[in-house]
């Protein structure tokens, strides 16, 4: 009798779970495929890999397309970390399995990813509705190969700017109008070095004027048509005047003792936008998001966004199509429409993510974008001025990796470790000739 | 039933019997050949390549080349030296600790349960949550040591930079996160020893440090030994608390190399610089020093296999002593299993 009614309990249980999961209301359809509702039964299902967030999801564009195309489904799969994601994805491009329709590359990676694997990727200059002339000159010959195959279409750029804090600059002494800011380096990054030295005279206690010596190499070297390579491959970094110029002005912010010797993108550093350590860094159109982020509520309405000394580039995307694929076509008409015009103009209106297209600086969403949190700056206008100025940047494979050693080995020793400027460059030297197998 | 039924039926068991066991064993096997035994001789075939990620199927032959530089480089030299420094910056507080959190947790204390869960909490933590926050806590400006060393009034401490301070710091990630897990072997090796060695012990008027001296730790002799086999292994294959110690600087292990350990080195090599080849050179290295350090324990176990029966320094005979002679009883010694770290 008791063993029934046991049962009898279990059965109305498992019914009562049965029902009871049968009847819950069904998943926003976002959290469960990660991309738009509706089953993918029947359709084609595009798989789009990517490092970071890249913001096509979060943006929209994918939900877009799908209404757009009913046949259509789209899924993205995302590894955090560039550093994790280019060694897969070359993994796989090797092997030609485990790959993505669409894959997104780094633009320190393009110029391997071009040299190395372009026979491995669809020439993407021939897919319906893509335009050469949409996009920066520069950008669309970082992803063309020598014998004119264009392997990868630009998603964002970074051309920069400075941002630098209203405040720290006031009790400094220094003009806090965006304009009078820009003026006070405009052309010369020496000029910078020199507002640093005027800051440092009333300097608010505790904070130094920039953020980190590698910050100013990286930035210097974006605005250099010339960097690590020469036109015809051969890597040049050792003896380019133009990296030693960098080098030794970067080096004389440690120097001076104008930086608050901190490491980029490390919680110290993030520690120190939320503290105000420093008063400028600098602030390529995604690094606006970052500092959002970052320096939190207090931090509205005092930083603010200038021209940097000379316009430069640092950071952007491409998106491939291996051949691999079983739906290439497809899957290259995807990626078109995700870097033409509009779209890219979508993204830097919702994500900051600046267009490479140039096509979109006309467009209203870009032309008129202003920034709330840094006191209205009209982002559109400095940063478009600032890309289309842009140097053509001759790119190598090993950009890279020539960059980190640069700047975490060298850069990093002079800036932390108190090492002199050539201590650094040879330590920097000894790691790349190293990792570079020469 | 007919007789030749049973007769089947017997046979079909007798098969069962005999060849049952080795299906239950096959996964573990199969799975070892495919990615034990497998990669570890791809890797081998590799080391005598050049081979690159951007191209992993064209080899070109070099033969020893590979290794032959590892000699003239300065990179490898340093991260052995670090591996090493790192390795016994960590393992020797951490199994000292250990001893005497076993010793405190042996005692008869309120809620021991809660304390033996307790301390094995951090060995349950992910490394790279674990590392993170100890990154914090290390950090140069607003870290929480740092502010301790303050209010005792120290100067700050540049953690990240320094060779010893970033060794030691990296050091205090691997002692948090393994004391507990040792100390739980240890306290299971305590349990088993029998109780009237500690009276006996106590008849004599040993005190309480003294028993610990001359009883626990003698008839741990071989637990001690199996906790120090798998934190040299632990710490010749270190790699996730460097690596995330400074997130941003990925691989290398600060700007000097200042904490870059063999695993490093070798994650910097293949998966950073994409020289697979290399890469592999310095893995069959690493390997080729964990045979020796295998080598030198197992001289080493020798060695105290020979005299463990002899009993303990207080030269006492052990009274109560397995049958399995010089074993600690109820202690799972090195061959039965080997937990391997994954970092």
């Amino acid at each position: 009798m008791r063993r029934a009614a046991v049962l009898v309990a279990v059965a109305a249980l498992a019914a009562g779970l049965l029902s009871g999961c049968a009847e819950d209301p069904p998943e926003p359809p976002r959290a469960r495929t990660h991309s738009d509702g509706g089953s993918a039964e029947g359709k084609t299902v595009i798989t789009v890999g990517v490092f970071g967030s890249f913001g096509f999801l979060e943006s929209g564009l994918y939900d877009e397309y799908m209404r757009l195309n009913p046949g259509i489904h789209i899924r993205q799969s995302s590894i955090q970390r560039n550093e994790n994601y280019y060694p897969q994805l070359l993994t796989h491009l090797g092997s030609g399995s485990g790959l993505a329709d669409i894959q997104a590359v780094e633009v320190n990676n393009i110029a391997e990813i071009t040299a190395t694997q372009a026979d491995r990727l669809v020439d993407l200059s021939r897919t319906g509705g893509v335009r050469r002339t949409d996009f920066l000159d520069w950008k669309w010959a970082q992803a063309t190969t020598g014998d004119g195959r264009t392997v990868g279409l630009g998603t964002d750029i970074g051309p920069q700017a400075v941002c630098y804090r209203k405040d720290l600059y006031a009790e400094a002494g220094l003009p806090t109008d965006r304009e009078a800011v820009g003026r006070l380096w405009a052309g010369d990054w020496t000029k910078y070095l020199e507002a640093g030295k005027r800051y440092r005279e009333k300097a608010p206690e505790g904070t130094a004027f920039t953020d980190s010596a590698s910050g100013v190499l990286n930035a210097v070297l974006g605005s250099s048509p010339q960097r690590y390579y020469d036109e015809d491959g051969e890597v040049v970094y050792k003896t380019n005047p133009a990296v030693r110029a960098a080098w030794d002005l970067a080096a004389s912010f440690a120097a001076e003792g104008l930086t608050a010797r901190l490491q980029q993108f490390t919680p110290a550093w993030d520690q120190g936008f939320a503290n105000g350590r420093f008063a400028t860094v600098s602030c390529p159109a995604w690094m606006l998001g970052y500092i959002q982020d970052k320096a939190g509520p207090a931090g509205e309405d005092v930083w603010d966004v200038a021209a940097a000394p000379r316009p430069g580039n640092w950071g952007g995307s491409f998106l491939v199509v291996p051949r691999a694929g079983s739906r290439t076509e497809e899957a290259a008409k995807l990626a078109a429409w995700l870097t033409a015009p509009a779209q890219q103009a979508r993204m830097f209106a919702e994500r900051g993510s600046f267009p490479s297209a140039s096509a979109a600086y006309g467009l209203p969403a870009v032309s008129g974008a202003t920034h709330p949190y840094f006191g209205d700056a009209p982002i559109g206008r400095i940063y478009s001025r600032a890309a289309e100025d842009v140097p053509v940047q001759t790119v190598g494979p090993k950009d890279l990796i020539i960059q980190q050693n640069l700047s975490d080995v060298g850069m990093l020793q002079v800036d932390q470790r108190g090492r002199t400027p050539r201590q650094g460059w040879e330590a920097a030297v000894k790691s790349i000739d190293n990792a570079l197998d020469l | 039933m007919t007789s030749r039924t049973t007769e089947r039926r017997s046979r079909r068991h007798r098969r069962d019997l005999r060849w049952s066991p080795y299906a239950f064993v096959a996964p573990f096997f199969v799975f070892f050949l495919a990615f034990g035994l497998f990669p570890l001789l791809y890797t081998g075939w590799a080391s005598l390549h050049r081979v690159e990620l951007t191209a992993p199927t064209e080899m070109e032959w070099v033969g020893l080349r590979n290794f032959t530089r590892l000699l003239h480089d300065d990179f490898f030299w340093n991260a052995l030296r670090n591996t090493v420094t790192i390795g016994l910056l960590s393992t020797v507080p951490q199994l000292l600790i250990a001893l005497g959190l076993a010793h405190l947790l042996h005692q008869r204390l309120r809620g021991s349960a809660f304390f033996r869960v307790a301390v094995l909490t951090p060995y349950a933590t992910s490394v790279a949550a674990a590392t993170l926050v100890f990154a914090l806590l290390f950090g140069r400006d607003y870290g929480m040591v740092n502010w301790v060393l303050s209010l005792a009034g120290f100067d700050a401490v540049d953690w990240q930079n320094g060779r010893w301070t970033s060794q030691i710091a990296v050091s205090t990630i691997v002692i948090w996160r393994w004391t507990g897990y040792n100390a739980l072997i240890y306290l299971a090796a305590m349990q088993a020893i029998p109780r009237d060695l500690y009276e006996s012990a106590e008849l004599d008027g040993a005190s309480r440090l003294r028993q610990f001296l001359h009883v626990t730790v003698p008839s741990l002799r071989h637990t001690i030994l199996f906790t120090c086999v798998v934190s040299t292994i632990g710490a010749t294959q270190l790699f996730g608390e460097p690596l995330l110690f400074n997130g941003a600087a990925g691989a290398t292990g600060g700007a000097e190399h200042q904490y870059q350990t063999l695993g490093l080195y070798l994650y910097e090599q293949g998966w950073v610089n994409l020289h697979l080849g290399r890469a592999s050179a310095i893995a069959w290295a690493m390997f080729l020093l964990l045979l020796v350090v295998g080598a030198v324990n197992w001289l080493i176990a020798r060695r105290l296999g020979g005299t463990a029966t002899g009993g303990g320094a207080t030269g006492r005979r052990a009274t109560g002593r397995s049958p399995r002679g010089g074993r600690t009883p109820g202690v799972r010694t090195p061959d039965d299993s080997t937990p391997g770290r994954s970092t």
